[in-house]
């Protein structure tokens, strides 16, 4: 999966940077920790930019080119932050089959925001993922973790509006 | 004294139509009327009949509802629970034929009767965040058998001799495999137990429901497998995008050792087992051994080459067993109920059940475990409840981006592990995903395509770019710029592909092509040379087109068209000019008279 890296300038806090070193202490004797404590500092961070790859680097001594190899292999680790409104539209197989494809170009058509990536002003980011098993509800999108199932295309402007 | 339990579903299909917060308003409805002591609700796993959720089944009587929203609690509450009146407009009605009869009890219905629930026994029966209700029906039981009355070596000869083949999609002999970690390596200083749960494959959700309504069967069934092959370190190894069956597994797992049945000394034997969780993060290929391995380790997850196979060395270079969540959750059963028991499930090579994740243009959407042999026909019409709309089945795809389609004319065979091959598909991990005559064919194989040339890891030469030139072709074809000779390419590329690619995910790569080229192949050519796309589906092979004697020269759709393309004057038929259509379907959804047509 390619990925680009963000233009958005970074501006992690104190507070996080802490959190971060605690993570990295708490996994300091744990074989293969490269991974949790890349999930924990996307749980921090909401994403991985370079600037928090290198505090990785620096702390655990993984060269940085690996922990960017293993942050761009992964299509869970993102790279750019993800917008206020982070919409995820299901392209597993099940909602593909009931017409996902066609909820999520409505979405970008509505919003302007092409698929994986987010709007210049960070508001939103529109999202294909892969199956998130909730195929009984097919096609299904998430909007900020909020799931909405047996969708139509029709129904994808009056969801949009709650967000605006 | 309690007189009512009801169970509703907290598997993640349920819960994103809110069966969470249906729980809790019940709660509160039934302490309102004083009803705490008499009436216990329970959150259960996955019932399987997703299409229907939230789903609540009462007992004793068995009543099911169906669809229930947070606005009937309180009508089912007052008028159910306190005056012993079904509320019948939300319980489940069978409709048959001749008459609509009411089906008093989850087990009567059509979706159930020719189910066989092994691997999923519990989901939808206990509360899986309660160690206590597990244990209560015949939980960690296996495991205090296994510990006590047998050697590792009887434990290996048991799961042998009942034919149990791994549920994540080759098949292989899981006692054959446990026996090679158990013998290869005699002196292996420390050995590893690990579970699949990384559920890549599009369409499939049985690890996923089984890790939620079950995840102790999970956690008995690998330590029962680290006594066999003499580990005491296991891994689970799940998506990241699971988040309730990470949640209750990590519960299971604190509960477990809480109890003494996960850590030092199982069961005063001196047995000790611990169990880690590891996430994955959304890689298909980590579904491959491997692949899987080298992920827990911390790296890009990159298949190995083969030999050595992990049962020699494989996580952090140890001899380690890697089974599906599918296979575990079989595991206990077998112990318990024994050979016989298990081999009398099934057909000749390919015993007990299987887990299928029905989807796509069915019926039934949802989770349902059959006994080998059962047919797809039976699955589709008889449990899945058959097409939507009164539309025909085209196909079905099994294996998800691994596997083939089945057609109709292979409706009737019995489901097993050599007769998927045998019709170009595969088991896979169970996936089901049911296709009408509105799916192209051409498309969905471009759809599977796509998913593994986002999907390569990019270590082999044929998988890495030999995908990636035949989603060109498909591209090609799809946008009506195709020829007969680009079939042929195409099919060539796709042979090459799959002998020649270092993993799995690589050699199955090309069988969504290779299957609809087998079944389909008038509809590639339909593609090429007629420039026509039979199911409607590829834009560029279709026009539009205005029906003379249904359009009523209205205006809506030329007024509406964002390029001008739809001419006419009001009261008399409009036209379409192909030449300018960008096939947008605004002009199809504002037509109130259906005068437009794709063809």
């Amino acid at each position: 999966m390619k990925k680009k890296l963000t233009t958005v300038a970074f501006n992690g806090t104190a507070e996080q940077e802490e959190k971060l070193l605690a993570v990295i202490a708490k996994y300091r004797d744990t074989e293969g920790a490269l991974m949790p404590i890349l999930q924990d500092a996307q749980e921090i961070y909401g994403y991985l930019p370079v600037e928090v790859m290198r505090i990785i680097a620096r702390e655990t001594g993984f060269a940085l080119e690996e922990i960017f190899g293993v942050a761009s292999f992964y299509s869970q680790f993102s790279l750019n932050p993800k917008g206020e409104v982070a919409i995820a539209v299901c392209l597993g197989t099940a909602c593909y089959v009931k017409g996902s494809g066609d909820i999520l170009n409505k979405i970008v058509e509505i919003l302007g925001v092409p698929a994986d990536s987010t709007s210049p002003d960070g508001k939103y980011s529109v999202d294909a993922t892969r199956c998130i098993g909730a195929c009984g509800l097919a096609p299904v999108l998430t909007i900020n973790g909020e799931v909405y199932g047996r969708l139509v295309v029709a129904d994808v402007p009056d969801i949009l509006k709650k967000y605006q | 004294m309690v007189r009512t339990h009801v169970l509703i579903c907290g598997g993640t299909g349920c819960s994103s139509s809110k069966s969470e917060e249906i729980m809790s308003v019940m709660e509160a409805e039934i302490a309102a009327k004083g009803l705490s002591d008499e009436v216990k609700v329970v959150k259960t796993g996955c019932f399987g009949l997703c299409a229907l959720g939230p789903i609540m089944i009462v007992y004793p009587e068995g009543t099911f509802y169906h669809s229930v929203e947070v606005s009937d609690v309180a009508e089912i509450v007052e008028e159910h629970f306190l005056k012993g009146r079904p509320v019948e407009r939300k319980v489940y009605h069978e409709q048959n034929d001749a008459d609509v009869h009411h089906a008093t009890s989850l087990s009567e219905t059509s979706f159930y009767k020719k189910q066989k629930r092994v691997a999923l026994r519990n989901c939808g029966v206990i509360n899986p965040e309660i160690i206590d209700e597990y244990i209560a029906n015949d939980g960690y039981q296996a495991l205090g058998k296994v510990l006590t009355e047998m050697t590792p070596e009887q434990v290996i000869d048991t799961i042998l001799a009942s034919g149990l083949r791994g549920r994540g999609g080759a098949g292989f002999p899981t006692g054959k495999k446990w026996q090679l970690a158990r013998i290869l390596v005699p002196d292996a200083d420390q050995k590893f137990v690990c579970c699949n749960a990384d559920e890549g494959d599009p369409g499939a959700f049985m690890d996923r429901s089984i890790l939620e309504g079950d995840p102790h069967a999970v956690i008995e069934a690998m330590a029962i497998a680290g006594y066999a092959i003499g580990a005491n370190q296991g891994y689970v190894y799940v998506r990241a995008e699971y988040p309730i069956a990470i949640k209750r597994l990590q519960i299971a797992i604190d509960q477990a050792k809480e109890y003494g049945l996960l850590g030092d000394n199982i069961f005063g034997t001196g047995f000790s087992f611990d169990l880690k969780i590891r996430f994955g993060a959304g890689a298909f290929v980590c579904g491959e051994e491997t692949a899987l391995m080298t992920s827990i380790e911390g790296n890009r997850g990159e298949p190995r080459p083969r030999p050595p196979f992990p049962a020699v060395k494989g996580l952090f270079g140890k001899p380690t067993v890697l089974n599906n969540v599918e296979t575990y959750a079989n595991i206990p059963q077998i112990i318990l109920k024994g050979v016989d028991w298990f081999t009398s499930m099934g057909t000749e090579t390919s015993k007990g059940t299987k887990v299928f994740a029905l989807g796509g243009k069915i019926q039934n959407t949802g989770l349902v475990e059959v006994p080998m042999g059962t047919t797809l026909r039976e699955v589709i019409y008889d449990i899945g409840g058959g097409i939507p709309n009164g539309k025909k089945f085209k196909a079905a795809q099994t294996g998800g981006p691994s596997g083939g389609c089945i057609t109709a004319e292979n409706l009737d065979v019995p489901i097993d592990f050599e007769n998927l091959m045998a019709i170009g598909s595969m088991m896979g991990s169970g996936g089901l995903i049911v296709m009408d005559e509105d799916s192209c064919m051409v498309d969905i194989a471009r759809f599977f395509l796509e998913f593994t040339v986002d999907e390569s890891c990019g270590k082999c030469t044929p998988c890495r770019v030999g995908t990636k030139r035949m989603l060109e072709l498909l591209d090609k074809i799809i946008e009506g710029n195709g020829t007969l000779e680009d079939i042929d390419k195409l099919e060539e590329l796709a042979n090459y592909i799959k002998s020649a690619s270092l993993c799995g995910l690589g050699q199955t790569a090309p069988n969504p092509v290779l299957s609809t080229l087998r079944y389909f192949r008038d509809e590639y050519i339909a593609h090429v040379v007629d420039k026509k796309c039979p199911a409607g589906v590829c834009k560029n092979l279709m026009q539009y087109k205005i029906v003379e004697d249904k359009c009523k020269g209205c205006t809506l759709c030329a007024r509406k068209c964002p390029v001008n393309a739809i001419s006419g004057t009001v009261k008399n038929p409009h036209v379409i000019d192909p030449a300018k259509c960008i096939k947008c379907g605004v002009c199809i959804s504002s037509c109130k008279f259906g005068a437009i047509i794709k063809e």
